[in-house]
Formats: structure tokens, C-alpha cells, sequence
């Protein structure tokens, strides 16, 4: 496939190894935050982590928008089709994210409850056209990836003057996220998770542009590499990362200029202070309450919003106590730290919700690197 | 679907005059209760398509004589599948080709089948025989008799259109056994051509995913092909078709049944670029889209080259590739060299592959 192949290329993948292997001083460890569980997923898939010196260690970071979500929101949805006979709509991998009472959003299909599983935001809306008798809403999650469509979707709504369409809007901004990491006191204090810098992530940085790294690469001393999805992309930003940390340099650097600019898309980013306004305070699986680190729907598009048109309050609700979720996405812990992976916790029975998508750093590291390091039963 | 509901008996017309009205009829629940609407809808749509001597004594079963000194085998598979008719096939073909690659992945010939229906009020006649048309050309082509079967109508909304089961019974020929269970290390891993053709052409239909392709469905029935490879090598260890959950899936279910490792090569494993685009786009591995037309084969390394220029001699078989090879591991993983240089697990299929968000 053109522009894909390209990115593919085992040779030129041992061709950087080779650099990375001449460039990586033998004298230190270089520690790597990637953000976004789209690199996770690359650097699982393609056996990224074989080709790097050994002195090279990527940590997986909270970037997977099904792992941040947590267990209230997805117990909001549930409620609303539940028992207030609302169509949910939602993407693929919400399905599965475990919710309270043992439940997820494909456990309570089969309860009854009439959830859809969509491709767009605007799928969404042509259900709701579709069912002028039935409440719809679109259980909205993600980065700044997918948050332009769900702007687009309540103003098209508003629009048609759609009466039966609205948002359970759950959408969370990166900078925070990230902020967050470098502000907690395993990173700042304790020196448990040494970051020497971050690859930024693909896609948010094609809406959001590259210049919103440029304060961490200030004020923490990080460098930040934004890099394709591509396991090449990935390489290449290893390789520029290291490159800054033996210079002593924390830049913004952006290896994936075939989509990424300082400023990103400013339409998109018009639609969405349109439509979205900071929330104080939401929170994250794994990293509890962020502050200022979500969207909610101005109130002038509150006829759209899920929060107010029904009454389902966010109710927080703890993790198991077992799953070791929130320290594997703030990078504390591996996965295979976990005392449950892989064997209570399984793609087919996630306790936690980074075992739930391909993203989530326990679903790819079972799904692609668990041969590795433990023996894993596998059940059919 | 046997012919004595006929209240005159055997297959004799009925005592209606006015023939079905293909073009605008729907079933009703009638065309289930029995009756003559049922005996009607048989003879008209079923027995027209199946017509071979079994049916047409009109019994409730069919009495099969099997060759001396063979081994029986059965196999039973339920279609239900959204759309109906998608590029490349239709619920009716794929209810035959499904069934018929499962006795042929026994190493044994296909010879009968039965056929269930269970329709839903409303659906319209020309559908139903576009469909059971479909069907009896699949089993002519497959060399396959559909010799007993049944419908059932449901009401409105309990059904989706039409489910088909159908049941297959062959014949294994003495000195064959073919199993799951067979694979030895050292063995050589064959694949009979492109992978996903199936599930990319059905996904492609599906409502909300609009994109466009010139894929068509891989579905076929494998028997043909099968005694071509018996034929150059009857001491082939494992035959399966690699249906849902596609080649991963299934190279998992016998790593598991033999108690053995498996290491593939990606670069081998052939897909077309047009399915590897649409995966690519939705996020979905190829490696794990169905297949209905495509066969895995574990053969001992010393038949490898054999068995596979029959594969390609065939047409079903003209892209086969030589994809891996069998190897000791307790912990029975299926591991895969990638094109990009590194090694990684490919796992069983969690659930449904979903698409990721971004």
C-alpha cells in the first residue's frame, strides 16, 4: 500500500536500529513516555521494543481514551438505556469497558438495553433521525481526535433542530493529561519513573498543532518528538529522542510533518470552542481527578446535552483492588507487574480497563509480547 | 421441507390452483403451519431447486447407503448473516459451502445435506428464491444432494430474514486421518490463497460503512480441492477452513488440539491490497477476518512442495503459500516474524474485533 509499505520497511527499520544501537550512550538509560496508545498498539504489532538497545525503555502512557475512562461515566451510560430507554450510541471499543454491577455497555445489550455500536458522531445523528420517536444519545469519548465530530454533530443537530438527539460528552484533552504525568510525585519527587521525554501523539497533534508541547518541553526539560502511528515513525522519533537528551536539548521536535504544523487545524479547533467549554474537573481512570482537563457542552447547546436532559448523575466509583491500572497508565508499573494479568484479568474477561482495547498497554502486551516474559494460560 | 406435508401425498400437486406469486409474495405465517401454504411454499421453491431422487420419495428422512470399509462424517453449521446477499454470494451459497468444507476439512467427500429454514413473516418470495436457487447451485457445483430438510416461519421481528442450517454427511476413504489433533513439529503450514476476501465483501455492505471496493466474497467449497491434495498426499495431518476468526483463530485452535507451537512469516502470507486498504482504515488485522473460501493445511515437511503445486493447479488454490512452520512450545503460541523485522504473538480473537476509535 503506498504511504503505508513506506513505513513498513524492515530494513530501513534495522538501518535505525543500527543508529540507535551506535547512538544510545552505553553509560545511561534513556526513558520514554509514548503518550498515545495508538504508538502502544504500533510498538507492540511490529515488535518495535526487539529492535531497541537494551538501555532504551519505552514506559506506555494514559493515552488510550477507552483505559482514561472511567467506571462512572460508563455506568452513566448504561443507566440511560437501562432505564430511561434511550438508543446509545457509541464507538467499537466502549463495548467492553468494564462498568459497575459486572456490566459493560455489550453486557447490557444483552440485558436489553438498545446500544449501537457507530463508526462516526454523525452515524449517530442519522439514527436519531431515523428513530424521530426514540431519545438518542451519543456516548462520546476521546481525545482531540474525535472531538471535532461530535462538535459538528451538535451543530448539525441544532441545525435540523433535532429534538431527540443528544451527547453524554466525555471528551478529555491531552495537554492536561500530560501535565499531570510530569506534575505527580512519581515522576517530579520519587524519581520512579525517570522520563527523559515524550512522543507526542499523531493524530491529536493534527487538530491541535504541535506549538501546546512546546511548555513541557520548556518548562519540565523534556523533549517531545510528535511521530506517526507507523512503527517507523515510531523509530525515528526514538532516535530523535535520544539524539536531544545527548545534546542536552528539550525541543519540540515533529517527525510527522506530512500532517502535522505548529499551528493545526484551525477549523476544527474553531468548531470545538464552539461547541465545548473547559470542564473544572474530571477524572481519568488511573490518574483520578484531573483539573481542567475535559470539555463539556456550552450552555447554549444544552438542549444537547446528555447531563442535563436526563437525570443521570456521575456517580465515581473505585477500581478492583487488585488491578494496578492507574500506576500502569501514570507509567509506574508494566503490565506484567499486575498480580492479575493474565490470568483473573484477560482480553476476554478485563478487570481493568487497559486490558479492554488493543491500545491499552495490558491488551497489546498480552495480545503481542506476552511470550516474552510469563508463561500465560491461554482459555478458549 | 419433506414432501408428505403434501396432503395428496409424495410429491403430487396439491390442491391449490394458483401458483405462488414470486414476484410480490411475502411468507406469511401459513407457509409455516403445515397446511398447504407450507406444502406449496416446499414444492414450489424447495423441491424445485433440490429435485433429486432422496427428496422425491417424499419420505421424512433420507436412507443413505454408505461404501464399505469408510468412516462417516458429520457436520452441522447455523447461517445467520447481515446482509443476505453481499458481493460474491449470498446466505444460500455460503449455508453449502460452510457445511461442505466442514466434512472436507475431515478428509473426507461430501455427499449429502440437510437443509433448515427458519423465515421470517414478511420477507418476500423472490428473495427466498434467489436464495434456495443459490443454494442448489452450490450443492450441484460441490457434487452435493440437499436431501432432507424443514422450514419453520416466525412472526414479524423474531427472525432476521432467514436463517439457514444445514447438515453434511460424508464418507472418509480408508488410510485417510485428517484432525486437529495431527500436527507434529517440524510440519509445514500451507494456506490455499488471500485472506479477509469474505469479511472485508460483507463488511463493505454493512449499513454504515460506505466504502467502496471491488472485493468479492472467497466463498467456495473446498471438497474439490481437498482430494487434489489427498490425492499427492494422503498422510496430510490437518485440514481447516479458517472461517470466523480467520487464520489466526484457527491456527490457535490447533496449536491447542495438537499440543504445539506454530512460528508464520508475514511476508508470506498473501492478502490482496484492497482488503489490506479497508483493514487498514478500520483497524482491523486481516489475520483475523473471516474466510469461506480458503483452507489451512498442516502437511508432513517431506509432502510440503507436493501438496502445494496441487494446491496451486487448482483454482481454488492458484495463490496457496507456504506460510509456517509447526514447532515445540508448552504454551502452544502461534508466533509470527514480521515484515517489519521484530516478533510478536498472534493471539486468539478476543470477542468481536472491534474497530479502534482513532
Amino acid at each position: 500500500m503506498k504511504y503505508i509499505d513506506e513505513f513498513r520497511d524492515g530494513d530501513v527499520a534495522r538501518k535505525i536500529a543500527d543508529r540507535l544501537a551506535t547512538e544510545a550512550r552505553g553509560d545511561r538509560q534513556y526513558s520514554f513516555m509514548e503518550f498515545c496508545g495508538g504508538h502502544t498498539h504500533a510498538i507492540s504489532r511490529y515488535g518495535v521494543s526487539e529492535l531497541l538497545p537494551t538501555n532504551v525503555r519505552m514506559i506506555h502512557g494514559p493515552g488510550c481514551p477507552v483505559c482514561v475512562l472511567p467506571i462512572g461515566r460508563v455506568d452513566m451510560a448504561i443507566k440511560l438505556a437501562l432505564e430511561h430507554d434511550v438508543i446509545v450510541c457509541t464507538y467499537g471499543d466502549t463495548m467492553r469497558v468494564p462498568a459497575s454491577d459486572s456490566l459493560s455497555l455489550t453486557k447490557a445489550k444483552a440485558r436489553g438495553g438498545d446500544i449501537r455500536m457507530v463508526y462516526s458522531a454523525a452515524d449517530a445523528l442519522t439514527v436519531a433521525r431515523d428513530n424521530p420517536e426514540r431519545q438518542v444519545v451519543f456516548f462520546a469519548i476521546g481525545f482531540e481526535t474525535t472531538t471535532p465530530p461530535t462538535a459538528l454533530a451538535i451543530l448539525r443537530a441544532q441545525r435540523e433542530g433535532l429534538k431527540n438527539f443528544s451527547v453524554l460528552c466525555c471528551h478529555v484533552l491531552t495537554p492536561s493529561a500530560i501535565t499531570h504525568i510530569l506534575e505527580s510525585p512519581e515522576v517530579r519527587q520519587y524519581g520512579t519513573v525517570p522520563i527523559d521525554g515524550f512522543i507526542g501523539p499523531a493524530h491529536v497533534s493534527i487538530v491541535i498543532g504541535a506549538a501546546p508541547y512546546e511548555h513541557f518541553a520548556e518548562e519540565y526539560r523534556k523533549p517531545v518528538v510528535i511521530a506517526g502511528f507507523e512503527p517507523l515513525d515510531v523509530m525515528q522519533a526514538i532516535l530523535m529522542l535520544v539524539r536531544q537528551v545527548n545534546d542536552g536539548r528539550a525541543h519540540v521536535e515533529n517527525e510527522f510533518t506530512r500532517a502535522v504544523d505548529r499551528d493545526g487545524n484551525l477549523a476544527a479547533q474553531q468548531k470545538v470552542s464552539e461547541v465545548f467549554e473547559l470542564r473544572p474537573s474530571f477524572e481519568w481512570r488511573g490518574l483520578g481527578e484531573v483539573p481542567y482537563s475535559a470539555l463539556k457542552i456550552r450552555p447554549a447547546f444544552a438542549e444537547f446535552d446528555a447531563e442535563r436532559r436526563f437525570d443521570v448523575g456521575y456517580k465515581p466509583v473505585a477500581d478492583n483492588k487488585a488491578c494496578e491500572c492507574g500506576a500502569i497508565l501514570r507509567g509506574v508499573k508494566k503490565p506484567t507487574d499486575c498480580k492479575i494479568f493474565g490470568t483473573v484479568c484477560t482480553p476476554e474477561n478485563p478487570i481493568g480497563s487497559c486490558m479492554v482495547s488493543s491500545e491499552g498497554a495490558c491488551a497489546a502486551h498480552y495480545a503481542y509480547g506476552r511470550f516474552k516474559d510469563i508463561p500465560v494460560k491461554v482459555s478458549a | 421441507m419433506n414432501a408428505r406435508d403434501d396432503s395428496k401425498g409424495g410429491t403430487v400437486r396439491a390442491g391449490y390452483v394458483r401458483p405462488l406469486d414470486i414476484r410480490n409474495g411475502r411468507i406469511d405465517m401459513g407457509h409455516g403451519a403445515g397446511g398447504r401454504a407450507a406444502s406449496q411454499l416446499i414444492e414450489e421453491i424447495f423441491l424445485a431447486a433440490f429435485d433429486n431422487p432422496f427428496l422425491r420419495q417424499g419420505n421424512d428422512g433420507a436412507s443413505l447407503a454408505i461404501p464399505q470399509g469408510s468412516r462417516l462424517v458429520m457436520a452441522t453449521d447455523a447461517h445467520v448473516i447481515s446482509p443476505l446477499f453481499f458481493p460474491g454470494g449470498d446466505i444460500g451459497a455460503l449455508s453449502v459451502h460452510g457445511t461442505v468444507n466442514d466434512v472436507a476439512m475431515m478428509g473426507a467427500t461430501p455427499l449429502w445435506l440437510s437443509a433448515s429454514f427458519i423465515l421470517e413473516e414478511g420477507f418476500p418470495l423472490a428473495d427466498l428464491k434467489r436464495i434456495v436457487q443459490s443454494m442448489a447451485a452450490a450443492a450441484r457445483e460441490a457434487g452435493v444432494a440437499v436431501v432432507t430438510g424443514d422450514t419453520k416461519v416466525v412472526e414479524q421481528g423474531k427472525g432476521d430474514g432467514v436463517f439457514i442450517s444445514t447438515t453434511g454427511v460424508g464418507v472418509v476413504p480408508h488410510g485417510i486421518d485428517v484432525s486437529g489433533a495431527n500436527a507434529r513439529p517440524g510440519d509445514v503450514i500451507l494456506l490455499s490463497g488471500t485472506v479477509g476476501d469474505h469479511g472485508v465483501a460483507v463488511l463493505s455492505q454493512r449499513e454504515s460503512l460506505e466504502f467502496e471496493t471491488t472485493i468479492v466474497s472467497d466463498t467456495a467449497a473446498l471438497n474439490g480441492l481437498v482430494a487434489d491434495m489427498l490425492a499427492v498426499c494422503p498422510a496430510i495431518r490437518t485440514l481447516r477452513d479458517p472461517t470466523r476468526g480467520g487464520v489466526a483463530t484457527t491456527l490457535n485452535e490447533i496449536a491447542r488440539q495438537s499440543g504445539v507451537g506454530m512460528l508464520l512469516d508475514e511476508a508470506a502470507i498473501p492478502v490482496k491490497r484492497e482488503v489490506d486498504a479497508a483493514c487498514e482504515l478500520l483497524g482491523l488485522d486481516p489475520l483475523y477476518v473471516a474466510n469461506e473460501g480458503k483452507l489451512l493445511a498442516i502437511v508432513p515437511p517431506e509432502h510440503a512442495d507436493a501438496v502445494l503445486a496441487a494446491m496451486r493447479a487448482h483454482s481454488h488454490g492458484a495463490d496457496a503459500a507456504r506460510i509456517g512452520v509447526v514447532q515445540e512450545d508448552a504454551h502452544h503460541f502461534v508466533q509470527m516474524n514480521t515484515r517489519f523485522g521484530g516478533r510478536r504473538v498472534v493471539d486468539w480473537l478476543s470477542g468481536e474485533q472491534l474497530p479502534r476509535i482513532c
